[in-house]
């Protein structure tokens, strides 16, 4: 008996071990506590020491990281990748629905993001309508099971959105009329204007604060000892209560500064806040109302002039908020460009002269903190998860590539191995179409000649 | 350095309004066709190079631009771009890209390109001299042209009219026949397949024509009749002006390059993805290519995630000539970080400056005159505070043609005008 309980917990033992890995002779870019040369211990998935000389546990696995670049995995804090479907259209407040129910774990994205850095990423629901669905937090942990990639605990989101996109259903179009003036009315869904747009926010936190109310009621009376029937619960207003109640972040798409102010105002005056505002192009206009807000901004590094309310759009939209006061990040809302956040944070350094470490910021700590999750991610700090990127070169340049991802202290992708496996994959693939080739007409037969067999 | 650049500012400031004709000294200078010079004066005399050396002796009275820790490298060319004609482009008053029909040889994109487009100065302010500006749609485009980035109107900005007649080559849809290995025969491919079909005998019916054109011209035929259209398809015909041919994957190459053959013209393939078998032909046959932005997705789900990143090393390997374009006018300006991104995964460094300066230049037949830094060549330069590739590069300064012009734009002046809200 009590050899085997010895035995199981070598066991044990040997595996705890195997899962301390040292990350020795790395440029360190800690983002919060300056950059070294040194090593990173790490244990069961987080950062356990982190230092210029540390002590190698014994049985600890060690990747000699000489001449390479460690930082924080990438968050990105807008992203529709890994979801089945995006936009719930078809009315101006879709807040009953989520992300977290069409979430696909094995999309492509997932891995491709992964090998551009990105551990973490708020996946948003689209910008159809002035109140969106749910949005969800993952970890691109590529493999993994739709619970496997959530980011446990992370706090639960919403998207709003503003401008265009919201008001382009409640817009008449003479296209295709052939006359001028003869616009199309049928089928148009309120609101048409940024007007609107105000209007059906205010209209949904007006509900929000009546049900909240009815249902504050309803529990006072009830711990009173009443007999009371419970109110009918609102699956889209219940979100909205979260909202005012501090238990569920806002994130806005909007572009103008105009639409921007608005919203902060609407915000001031239900009592809640906007955790960030997202695209926010023109946000280098409105910075100092931002930062009074408290609203965190996720913007894009150069992107402008595809539509009209990205026509003033400048490239120095992150440093002018950075230096009026903003909480900044860089967010990608595309899957190719996810791949390669650090280029994006490296053009802050030229459009605007962020320092390394805040233009690095915008895409590690800033995004940690506009997901309430800095307690978990987005530094290398001792406590803090396991999710590191390593680069050949400094992350901020053209030239650097992503050698390994980890995430909660597992290797999820190692470019050298990738590039060795690619062989062997090719000739999987090879082998299988052949199978399937030889099996399908058999399997064609075989069933038209059961079929005509009589019972 | 602060006071370096204030001394380069004040210095600049001096020299507007003079002629095109100035010395940058102690400066390290790209010349791309050559190595390296470090601690340089180039010497430029009414807009064209005179001279590139260590010892150049300046004649007296000439403005001297001090080039300490600065690099000089010849102006960037994107070799395919909109720009000029369309401001935003989901506003269709605003785009000028695309005309009517399937074939119009006879359009010329220079004639639409708005020289007071907000784009042109935002694209130039990173380091990008000249651009392909090119029509789109139907099977053949129309012209492309080769422009400036800076001029009062399209006619100073133009540096060759139809630098290439585009074409969009008819091609099957992916996953029948494109895509992996015909397996699996996606829904409509039988629709496909009779559009392509049709599309292929348009063309070819079409070449056939100007043929008939050209012979019928030539003979001064009783009752011939100028014909804009096949007239423009002459040059074309007679392999002066190439087509820029757009084609991405190993069988719409593979047709192309047939196609060619057959038709007896010059091409350019523009926008390859996935060129698998096809390079060796394409170096064989002297064809070089444009490559799309190295920053794009895999073409299908199971390619290597780096595809596009390695694909300008495969095709610098496989000995084939090739230039970048970014194809979108609101990235024009990150082309040189389209170039650098191949730079890290294996591509020459020096292959990636010569595939956005001389390699164009030579592509679009303007080799003699623009696209590096050497003696008789127009003063197409660049002055940064390093790398000319890398991300975190700053541009200092510019000419064109000898003129120096503005790094400011529509951003600049926004940035400026919020940055200082009380």
């Amino acid at each position: 008996m009590k050899s085997i309980f010895l035995a199981l917990l070598a066991g044990v033992l040997s595996i705890a071990s195997a899962q301390t890995i040292v990350i020795q002779n790395a440029t360190v870019l800690t983002i919060t506590k300056g950059t070294l040369k040194g090593s990173v211990v790490i244990k069961d998935g987080k950062i356990l020491e982190v230092g210029e000389k540390v002590l190698v546990p014994p049985g600890a696995q060690v990747i000699d990281a000489g001449g390479q670049y460690l930082m924080p995995g990438i968050i990105d804090a807008h992203s529709h990748i890994a979801a089945d479907s995006i936009n719930e259209g078809s009315m101006s407040v879709s807040s009953m629905v989520g992300i977290e129910d069409v979430l696909d774990p094995e999309a492509i994205a997932i891995f491709r993001a992964l090998a551009g850095g990105v551990t973490t990423a708020n996946i948003l629901h689209g910008s159809a309508n002035a109140i969106g669905g749910k949005c969800l937090v993952i970890k691109t942990r590529w493999g993994k099971d739709t619970e496997g990639i959530k980011f446990e605990g992370a706090k639960p989101g919403i998207k709003f959105a503003l401008g265009e996109n919201p008001k382009r259903q409640g817009m008449a179009t003479t296209q295709g009329t052939g006359r001028r003036g003869a616009a199309d009315t049928s089928n148009l869904r309120y609101p048409g204007t940024r007007m609107g747009v105000e209007d059906v926010i205010r209209q949904a936190f007006t509900e929000a604060k009546q049900y909240q109310a009815t249902w504050k009621d309803y529990e006072a009376r009830k711990a009173k000892g009443e007999t009371v029937i419970p109110p009918k619960r609102d699956l889209k207003l219940e979100p909205l209560v979260e909202i005012l109640e501090g238990k569920r972040l806002v994130h806005a798409h909007c572009y103008r500064a105009d639409e921007i102010l608005m919203l902060l105002r609407v915000a001031d005056d239900f009592g809640f806040k906007i955790k960030t505002l997202q695209h926010v192009l023109e946000g280098y206009k409105v910075a100092k109302e931002i930062a009074a807000h408290g609203a965190g901004a996720s913007t894009f590094s150069d992107w402008w002039a595809y539509k009209v309310e990205a026509y003033d759009a400048i490239p120095y939209n992150a440093a002018v908020m950075v230096k009026k006061g903003v909480l900044v990040s860089l967010n990608s809302d595309d899957a190719e460009l996810m791949r390669r956040l650090n280029t994006e944070a490296g053009k802050t350094v030229k459009y605007g002269g962020l320092t390394e470490t805040e233009a690095l910021s915008l895409i590690t700590i800033n995004p940690a903190k506009q997901l309430d999750i800095d307690n978990r991610v987005g530094s290398i700090e001792v406590g803090k998860d396991a999710d590191l990127v390593l680069y050949d070169k400094h992350p901020l340049s053209t030239f650097a590539k992503v050698q390994k991802v980890m995430i909660d202290g597992t290797v999820y992708f190692d470019r050298d191995k990738d590039v060795s496996d690619r062989d062997q994959k090719q000739l999987r693939k090879k082998q299988l179409i052949e199978k399937e080739k030889q099996n399908q007409p058999q399997q064609k037969k075989g069933f038209a000649g059961g079929a005509r067999r009589p019972a | 350095m602060r006071f370096l650049l204030t001394l380069l500012f004040a210095s600049g400031l001096a020299l507007a309004g003079t002629n095109d004709s100035f010395l940058i000294r102690g400066a390290t200078v790209f010349p791309v066709t050559g190595p390296k010079v470090e601690g340089a004066s180039l010497l430029v005399i009414d807009g064209k190079i005179a001279e590139l050396g260590t010892k150049v002796t300046p004649p007296k009275g000439i403005k001297i631009i001090e080039g300490k820790g600065l690099s000089v490298y010849p102006g960037m060319i994107d070799s395919a771009t909109e720009a000029g004609l369309s401001e935003i482009s989901s506003v269709r008053e605003t785009s000028d890209v695309s005309e009517l029909g399937d074939f119009k040889p006879q359009l010329r994109a220079a004639v639409a390109v708005n020289p007071a487009s907000e784009h042109i100065p935002v694209i130039r302010a990173n380091g990008i001299t000249s651009v392909m500006v090119m029509p789109g749609g139907g099977i053949i485009a129309g012209q492309a042209g080769l422009m400036h980035t800076d001029g009062w109107t399209w006619e100073e900005m133009l540096i060759r009219r139809g630098a290439a007649m585009v074409m969009l080559f008819p091609t099957l849809t992916p996953g029948f026949g494109g895509g992996a290995g015909g397996f699996g025969r996606a829904v409509g491919g039988t629709d496909a397949r009779r559009t392509y079909e049709r599309r292929i005998r348009l063309l070819k019916d079409y070449m056939e024509s100007a043929r008939r054109y050209q012979k019928a011209k030539a003979a001064a035929a009783a009752g011939f009749k100028t014909d804009l259209a096949l007239e423009a398809m002459l040059p074309v015909l007679d392999r002066k002006v190439p087509l820029m041919i757009t084609a991405q994957r190993e069988a719409a190459i593979k047709d192309a390059v047939k196609w060619a053959d057959q038709e007896r013209v010059r091409i350019v393939i523009a926008g390859i993805r996935k060129p698998g078998a096809t390079l060796a032909d394409l170096k064989a046959k002297n064809i070089p290519v444009i490559l799309p932005p190295t920053q794009a997705l895999p073409l299908e789900e199971d390619d290597p995630y780096d595809q596009a990143f390695t694909l300008p090393n495969e095709v610098y390997k496989a000995g084939v000539k090739f230039a970048f374009g970014t194809f979108a006018n609101q990235f024009s300006r990150n082309i040189p970080y389209q170039a650098g991104t191949a730079v890290g995964y294996g591509l020459p460094y020096e292959e990636a400056l010569k595939a956005v300066t001389i390699n164009p230049a030579e592509i679009w037949g303007v080799g003699d005159s623009i696209g590096s830094i050497e003696k008789g060549k127009w003063a197409d330069i660049v002055v940064t505070n390093g790398d000319l590739l890398e991300v975190r590069t700053e541009v200092k300064k510019m000419f064109v043609k000898g003129k120096e012009v503005d790094v400011e734009s529509k951003h600049t002046r926004l940035y400026k005008k919020y940055l200082a809200r009380p």
